[in-house]
């Protein structure tokens, strides 16, 4: 049911862990739905330069985080910004159409780190217009909508 | 070439050789309709007939009250529908339980739409309905009882001979989903006072798309299936006779040693529940200690999520289940794990192992050997274990 890729980003994943003192933290997700994505974000000028994760869930919701760890490194914030869960999911060779979800929340995952960084730092995004980083916690009083 | 070890057998069971030679040549030498009057046809009649004496023989049934189905989902819709439908006259209320197999639960809901009224009882943490409650929720209309033996995901058996006993009193039918409990736990339906019960092949080593109803005699129980007069015109359709040949030798295979059978899975059972508790914290076992199928083990791991595991364990050979709403395609984890009162965050963390006649102390001990590390480097990536780590 899963790719190639998307068992090795499972199996292997690309980086696992925190990162002290990180510059952006971002958590999206709920246990009660299964999962939960924590992305630590190290930025200086602008450019991810370290990033790492955590995440309680599914093969794909690893698969996911650690894709998208991949494709934001090195990337400016912007960049990071324009990620968006389709690119996730392609780079992992496609997700079964029941597992989107977890590409969506890897998405919200970096866009929540970048909102809170931004929000410390007084800095403004057009990109992140819109965003609510608690959406995701709200959804989830309605049970409905734990799967996106 | 990499180890392959199969703990799913509450999920289907492989086929004994016995079984398998029994029914090949039904496929194409022994191939007559039995309904056919030649000698081909007769020649399966009574190839049915038998196979009907050797399960019936199993749960003290006569023969002419077992029924030929094409499995346990089909034999619980039919033994529902059936008495649903013979007494509306008498009565619309029926009394389930909140842990049944979709085949109940679906089939309940669908009679809802129907007209009929349906009471879905609690169950305790162990996951055993209450008498009291049981007989609380009786009514003058109350038409039927339908409440499993023992339960697929947690295993635990409940009190059928009371609730029998109780229906009886009351006049109320009662039917039973034995599906798991059947080859795996004595059943004698004339001492347990039931009038229905479902039963399915290929849990007990025989083959997928055959199952039977027990239907007592005098039951009123409307046909399901149109059309011939196959099985006494209650269930038409020529006769799946390679199936039921092969249930027939299965049935009688799995009841030949079923005390041996029952205490070689308890052993096992109960070692890997031992073995896995020492090794990795932040586990417990779902379902009763002792009132449970001999082979079912189910446990939930903390802060991980069940997919996860079972993903990880197929990567090492090991097959085996879980509750988690990854794994159901639906939103939530398992019913069955929800009504014994666990939160959805515990709930997604549920792995089945379920044990059977070939499984080996080694596989027992590869499980007690792979496990533990796969839910460590889990734990090492989950958001929720830091918290526990950090002594929060």
């Amino acid at each position: 049911m899963y790719s190639d890729k998307v068992m090795d980003h499972f199996m292997n994943p690309r980086n696992v862990g925190e990162i002290e003192n990180a510059d952006a933290v971002g958590q999206v997700g709920n246990p009660k739905c299964g999962d939960i994505m924590k992305m630590y974000l190290k930025i200086e000028d602008g450019v991810i330069v370290d990033v790492k994760f955590k995440t309680f869930g599914c093969g794909s919701a690893i698969a996911t985080s650690s894709m998208a760890t991949e494709m934001i490194m090195g990337k400016t914030i912007e960049e990071a910004l324009n990620l968006s869960n389709k690119a996730v999911a392609e780079a992992l060779d496609g997700l079964p159409p029941v597992k989107m979800h977890c590409s969506v929340l890897a998405e919200q995952a970096v866009k929540s780190a970048i909102y809170h960084y931004a929000e410390k730092n007084g800095l403004y995004f057009k990109e992140l217009e819109g965003f609510d980083p608690d959406a995701d916690e709200d959804h989830h009083h309605d049970e409905e909508s734990c799967h996106i | 070439m990499r180890k392959k070890v199969y703990l799913d057998y509450s999920a289907t069971t492989p086929m004994k050789k016995e079984v398998l030679d029994e029914m090949l040549p039904f496929f194409n030498v022994q191939f007559g309709n039995p309904s056919s009057i030649h000698s081909f046809g007769r020649d399966n009649k009574t190839a049915v007939a038998k196979a009907r004496e050797q399960i019936a023989k199993t749960i003290n049934a006569a023969s002419d009250e077992i029924f030929f189905t094409a499995g346990g989902s089909e034999s619980d819709n039919w033994a529902i529908k059936g008495v649903a439908y013979a007494l509306k006259e008498k009565g619309k209320h029926i009394i389930t339980s909140k842990i049944e197999h979709h085949a109940v639960l679906h089939t309940c809901q669908y009679l809802e739409k129907e007209g009929f009224e349906v009471t879905y009882l609690n169950v305790d943490a162990y996951g055993l309905i209450s008498l009291e409650e049981l007989k609380a929720a009786i009514r003058p209309d109350t038409i039927l009882i339908t409440i499993m033996f023992a339960n697929n995901e947690i295993g635990t058996v409940e009190p059928v001979k009371e609730i029998a006993a109780m229906a009886k009193a009351h006049g109320i039918t009662f039917h039973t989903d034995a599906v798991q409990a059947y080859g795996n736990l004595p059943i004698d339906v004339k001492e347990l006072g039931i009038d229905l019960m479902s039963i399915s092949a290929h849990k007990v080593y025989g083959p997928k798309g055959i199952g039977a109803l027990y239907v007592k005699k005098g039951t009123k129980l409307h046909p399901l299936i149109h059309g011939g007069a196959q099985e006494k015109k209650r269930r038409a359709g020529t006769e799946n006779v390679p199936g039921i040949v092969g249930f027939g030798k299965a049935a009688e295979m799995a009841f030949e040693d079923l005390e041996g059978h029952m205490e070689s899975l308890i052993s096992k059972r109960d070692r890997l529940i031992q073995e896995l508790k020492e090794r990795i914290p932040f586990m417990h076992l779902n379902g009763h200690p002792t009132k449970r199928l001999p082979g079912n083990v189910n446990i939930c791991i903390q802060f991980i999520e069940g997919e996860a595991l079972l993903l990880s364990l197929d990567m090492v050979g090991i097959a085996s289940s879980s509750g988690s709403a990854c794994t159901s395609g639906s939103l939530d984890p398992s019913h069955v794990l929800m009504a014994i009162g666990l939160t959805h965050e515990v709930a997604h963390g549920s792995l089945r192992i379920t044990i059977g006649d070939f499984t080996t102390d080694e596989d027992i001990d590869y499980v007690i050997q792979q496990l533990p590390p796969i839910v460590d480097r889990l734990r090492q990536m989950s958001p929720l274990f830091e918290k526990v780590k950090g002594g929060n």
